[in-house]
């Protein structure tokens, strides 16, 4: 059983959201109405350059596709993934390939497999978790639809 | 905590104000919808019923009807215990008939009755933590784990109890509901309520088109697929409460949160004194069938230990003798116990449950929901316990000279 605790840590999923600048989105889709759909178009919101990751497509978002990570020009500080789990194993070779800051694995792209080849390779893991949640739960604006961000502070400037 | 008095929001640009509406930014639209003020007492109930979050309604009731309408469609199946809240018996009975919603009444503290009632189109199962005003302890884990069993929600009414002295999900609830009127706001200033949710039922288990599927009132969006565990509250929102319009004041909000921050010095309080009003009364010969479940000799005494070690709540009720006009004789003797139709006040509270909340039930739900002619249901306050039982005291005295 994996231990997806390890994969999930607060500070680290604060330093991958404050520190990137850059995020490809594996299995992005061009569907307004899937999930990938709406992490990738909030994070260019949010101001993030989102590179689509999926060889169907030529264009998503305004944005060029590439059939795969290697094929992306420029550095990647974070591979956000939107497959099947047993997709993880190849596309850690390819994070650690590009050398990618970070594999962020949306919720259930879970491949323990995958985990450690990225681990091994030098790369950041988060795991069974989603980047669009994360980024509203610390720096975006989660508390306004009345969720349960955790972050119920005195402090004014909010939790680190 | 500011109140944001306001209907709308001025939006930075076009494509910002479209992108709340198609739920991809976390924005304001519209205050029927969300309102920064309410999104705070929102948050702070969800977290302190260890839930996803929380959306709040214009009354506990509205949230209850928008907890179910979110996941029912005409056709459906809904299993509930027979002891609760009269104005909820009302509901599930009469709107989901209107809903074309089937229903089905059962004995709270059998398991199997619970497992015997589930059909083919069952949708939820509905209980109270406490009973109003029988004081019946729900066995959360057990009804939790014959729903389960099904790939059926539970729908736990934690009013009574509140998050201080419970957290149903804690114990396999998936969705609570309150009135915030009672303890949450604890001063009887305000009408709301509010539906917390777990975040950790499989919507997507075949049973729940109406969550999983496309959804025709909202482009086809699914919900449970995009949002995951955040799916149901956002169908919550986004189409239940868009279209109930049953909205809670951000004033009414500001109220509550002002309740919370002494929640659980009240309800410390409230259940000392609630526990001396019961021994009292159980020891009175004019009072007989004293419900409070933290009595040492009641049935429920050990679903008080596992699920209320905290103490059982405030609110529960005792026959009057003399019947009816015995009761009523206690209500016009007391002069410090407020005779109104509410419960979970900071001040003590009295009333004949024949007559007012219980009056539209007919005498076999009035059996089911353990309300006889004579009793009197108590909301016990957290003034000094010797008024209070002072109180009772002189007001039984008339009721002995009458009887």
């Amino acid at each position: 059983m994996i231990e997806l605790e390890r994969y999930q840590d607060p500070l680290t999923i604060q330093r991958v959201l404050h520190s990137a600048s850059t995020i490809a989105i594996v299995g992005l889709s061009s569907n307004e109405l899937r999930p990938s759909n709406f992490v990738g178009f909030y994070l260019k919101r949010h101001g993030y350059r989102v590179i689509p990751v999926n060889p169907r497509e030529t264009e998503i978002l305004g944005e060029t596709s590439y059939a795969s990570l290697l094929d992306v020009p420029g550095p990647v500080d974070v591979v956000n993934v939107f497959r099947a789990p047993d997709a993880l194993p190849a596309i850690a070779r390819d994070a650690v390939a590009i050398h990618a800051g970070a594999l962020w694995c949306q919720f259930g792209v879970i491949n323990e497999e995958g985990a450690r080849i990225a681990e091994d390779g030098g790369v950041t893991v988060i795991m069974d978790r989603c980047l669009k949640v994360e980024h509203a739960r610390y720096v975006g604006r989660m508390h306004w639809l009345g969720f349960n961000t955790g972050q119920i502070t005195s402090v004014r400037t909010g939790l680190e | 905590m500011p109140i944001f008095q306001t209907t709308s929001y001025v939006f930075e640009d076009p494509e910002s104000a479209a992108a709340y509406f198609n739920l991809q930014e976390y924005g304001n639209t519209y205050s029927r919808i969300m309102n920064p003020t309410v999104a705070v007492f929102e948050e702070r109930m969800g977290n302190l019923e260890g839930g996803a979050g929380a959306v709040a309604f214009a009354s506990g009731l509205a949230a209850q009807a928008a907890a179910l309408f979110t996941l029912l469609e005409p056709g459906d199946h809904v299993v509930s215990s027979s002891a609760l809240y009269g104005g909820t018996v009302s509901q599930l009975k009469h709107l989901l008939r209107k809903m074309s919603v089937e229903l089905t009444w059962v004995d709270p503290d059998d398991p199997d009755a619970w497992r015997n009632a589930v059909r083919a189109n069952t949708k939820a199962f509905f209980g109270e933590t406490i009973g109003n005003p029988a004081g019946n302890v729900l066995d959360i884990e057990a009804v939790a784990s014959v729903a389960h069993d099904h790939e059926l929600p539970l729908i736990v009414d934690n009013t009574f109890a509140t998050p201080y002295l419970c957290r149903p999900i804690e114990w396999g609830a998936d969705i609570v509901i309150h009135s915030a009127t009672k303890f949450i706001g604890g001063h009887g200033t305000s009408i709301g309520g509010v539906v917390v949710d777990s975040g950790t039922f499989n919507w997507s288990n075949g049973r729940f088109p109406v969550i999983a599927d496309p959804s025709p009132a909202y482009h086809g969006l699914q919900f449970h697929e995009t949002f995951g565990t955040y799916g149901y509250l956002m169908k919550l929102r986004a189409e239940t409460l868009r279209d109930l319009g049953a909205t809670l004041a951000p004033l009414n909000a500001f109220l509550f949160l002002q309740g919370l921050e002494t929640l659980s010095l009240r309800m410390e309080r409230h259940v000392d004194n609630a526990q001396a009003v019961a021994a009292f009364l159980e020891s009175h010969e004019l009072a007989s069938n004293v419900t409070y479940p933290g009595l040492a000799g009641s049935e429920y005494r050990p679903l008080v230990e596992k699920y209320l070690p905290g103490g059982a709540g405030a609110v529960f009720s005792f026959d009057c003798a003399g019947g009816r006009s015995g009761g009523q004789s206690l209500i016009r003797g007391v002069t410090l116990w407020s005779h109104l139709a509410n419960v979970g006040d900071a001040k003590s509270l009295i009333i004949h449950p024949a007559s007012t909340t219980h009056r539209q039930l007919s005498d076999a739900e009035l059996q089911a929901a353990g309300v006889r002619p004579g009793t009197v249901r108590l909301s016990v306050g957290t003034e000094s316990v010797d008024d209070l039982i002072w109180d009772l005291e002189q007001g039984l005295e008339r009721v002995g000279s009458v009887t």
